[in-house]
């Protein structure tokens, strides 16, 4: 995979869909045959993950309603571990 | 140690908070099955069961679920597609908010189902396949179905979804996992399962016939390493391992009355789908009870839950809290009761059970004369004459249960 750029715009992958589970109180994951349930800030990212928004918004987006700083690093190693396990896909 | 709980007390405690939501829920929508496969984990006893159950109890079924927080979906049977209002429970799944599998043979498939259905809201199709011949797949399914399921798989991938092919894997065609991941990659599915028969059902009664040598599926582990290598990053190969072959039992459904709730033709609310086999487990039915008394409440779901009903070697086995003593539906049809360690485990005492069975399926790998057992399509009237949990081949004490 190419590197990762702040104008790359990264979107769940096709066939898994995204989804906020009240009985779990967690973002899940959901793919055939499978279900990841989510952290706080995994399910922060990857809700943000649209297909519309590239990197650089995700993270101002973030860091905006977290009210900090400096989170660029942190949610780029984890949207790139996402493109690895195909949970991610990016859009043009 | 703590003492063995009454049941009365346990299912008291069922509605305790440790006691997560049924995520994942099961329709078996009907036993209908234009299909005969000699492998099915159906119930053997499958055409003397109740009547199914009609549209607004399914639905009905789909509410309660999802408000305990059932998530993922799986339609199966039998063959779904068999079902005429499948459009309407999938629409009505959907707009609930599950993520929906439906589990087909691909017979019934039509061009205009595949659309329907997409309009509905279903998310992905596990397609399966007997063999990568057309010889063995007709064969092992009793029917004329291979040309059939290359073209659904084809509509399939045109209509959009992602695509799971899932190919049982067994003796008669464990050699070609080879020729069967080609396949997989020509039709273009993005996810291949390849599950190992699990010897429940009709296929505990074709045991003999379909337990492969250890000599194979070491060669099909090695095929689907290769190909996997190959495909990385396209294809994703889950190699379902047979439990015959382990150390160690797999942590059957998580353990029971964990994540899993499946729901029978007929309504039967089921801990796991071979649960029908267990004795004195009086299995309620959504016919008479809510979901919520049923998971949470019932006798049946809790008889399994935690770890009071274990017996040594279970008991005081530090592993238990990762394999949950195995199956229960293993132990029962092995050893003649439900409590006893899964016997694939090397620390049961009944291990020998195991290794006796893949010892005869090592030796008649290399044998020459042909085999005397003759396999047992899945067949209604067979299903009416057949007795439940019998098995076919076991040589040893203990089978079934004295």
């Amino acid at each position: 995979m190419s590197e990762l750029t702040d104008t790359m715009k990264p979107a769940i992958a096709r066939g898994m869909r995204l989804q906020w589970e009240p009985a779990q109180e967690a973002h899940v994951l959901l793919y055939p045959e499978g279900m990841v349930k989510l952290n706080g800030s995994a399910g922060a990212i990857l809700s943000r993950c649209d297909g519309v928004r590239t990197l650089a918004d995700i993270v101002a987006d973030l860091e905006r309603a977290y009210a900090t700083s400096g989170l660029a690093e942190d949610v780029r190693a984890f949207v790139t571990m996402a493109l690895e396990k195909r949970w991610l896909e990016l859009r043009a | 140690m703590t003492a063995p709980a009454a049941p009365v007390s346990r299912a008291a405690r069922g509605a305790s908070p440790q006691v997560g939501p049924p995520l994942w829920l099961l329709l078996e929508l009907t036993y209908r099955c234009p299909l005969h496969c000699v492998f099915c984990y159906n119930p053997t006893e499958f055409a003397r069961t109740g009547a199914e159950l009609p549209t607004a109890e399914w639905i009905r079924v789909l509410r309660e679920a999802r408000a305990l927080g059932a998530v993922q979906l799986g339609l199966s049977g039998g063959e779904p597609l068999e079902r005429e209002d499948l459009e309407i429970i999938v629409a009505e799944a959907h707009a609930l908010g599950y993520y929906i599998n439906l589990i087909t043979s691909g017979v019934g498939l039509t061009e205009a189902r595949c659309a329907a259905l997409k309009t509905a809201g279903l998310d992905h199709i596990q397609l399966s396949f007997q063999d990568s011949t057309r010889e063995l797949n007709d064969f092992l399914s009793s029917t004329r179905t291979f040309e059939l399921k290359a073209k659904v798989a084809a509509l399939i991938r045109a209509h959009d979804y992602p695509m799971v092919l899932n190919v049982v894997l067994h003796r008669l065609n464990i050699d070609h996992v080879g020729e069967i991941l080609e396949m997989a990659e020509r039709l273009g599915a993005q996810y291949v399962e390849l599950a190992n028969t699990q010897y429940y059902g009709w296929a505990w009664l074709n045991r003999q016939q379909l337990l492969p040598s250890r000599a194979q599926v070491a060669r099909a582990e090695a095929v689907t390493q290769r190909f996997r290598e190959r495909v990385a990053g396209k294809i994703q190969v889950y190699f379902v391992v047979p439990d015959y072959f382990e150390r160690r039992p797999k942590a059957c459904m998580g353990g029971l009355g964990s994540v899993f709730l499946g729901i029978a033709p007929d309504g039967t609310a089921l801990p796991c789908h071979a649960a029908r086999m267990l004795p004195n487990l009086e299995l309620p039915s959504v016919l008479s009870a809510d979901l919520r008394a049923i998971w949470y409440d019932s006798e049946a779901f809790n008889r399994f839950r935690g770890e009071a009903w274990m017996k040594e070697p279970c008991r005081s086995c530090p592993e238990r809290v990762q394999d949950f003593g195995g199956c229960r539906c293993q132990a029962y049809l092995m050893t003649g009761d439900a409590t006893n360690t899964d016997p694939v485990c090397d620390l049961s005492p009944h291990h020998h059970l195991v290794t006796d069975a893949v010892a005869r399926a090592d030796c008649a790998a290399t044998a020459t004369a042909p085999r005397e057992h003759v396999l047992v399509f899945r067949d209604h009237r067979t299903s009416i004459a057949v007795v439940p949990g019998e098995p076919a081949d076991v040589g040893g004490p203990g089978a079934r249960g004295t």
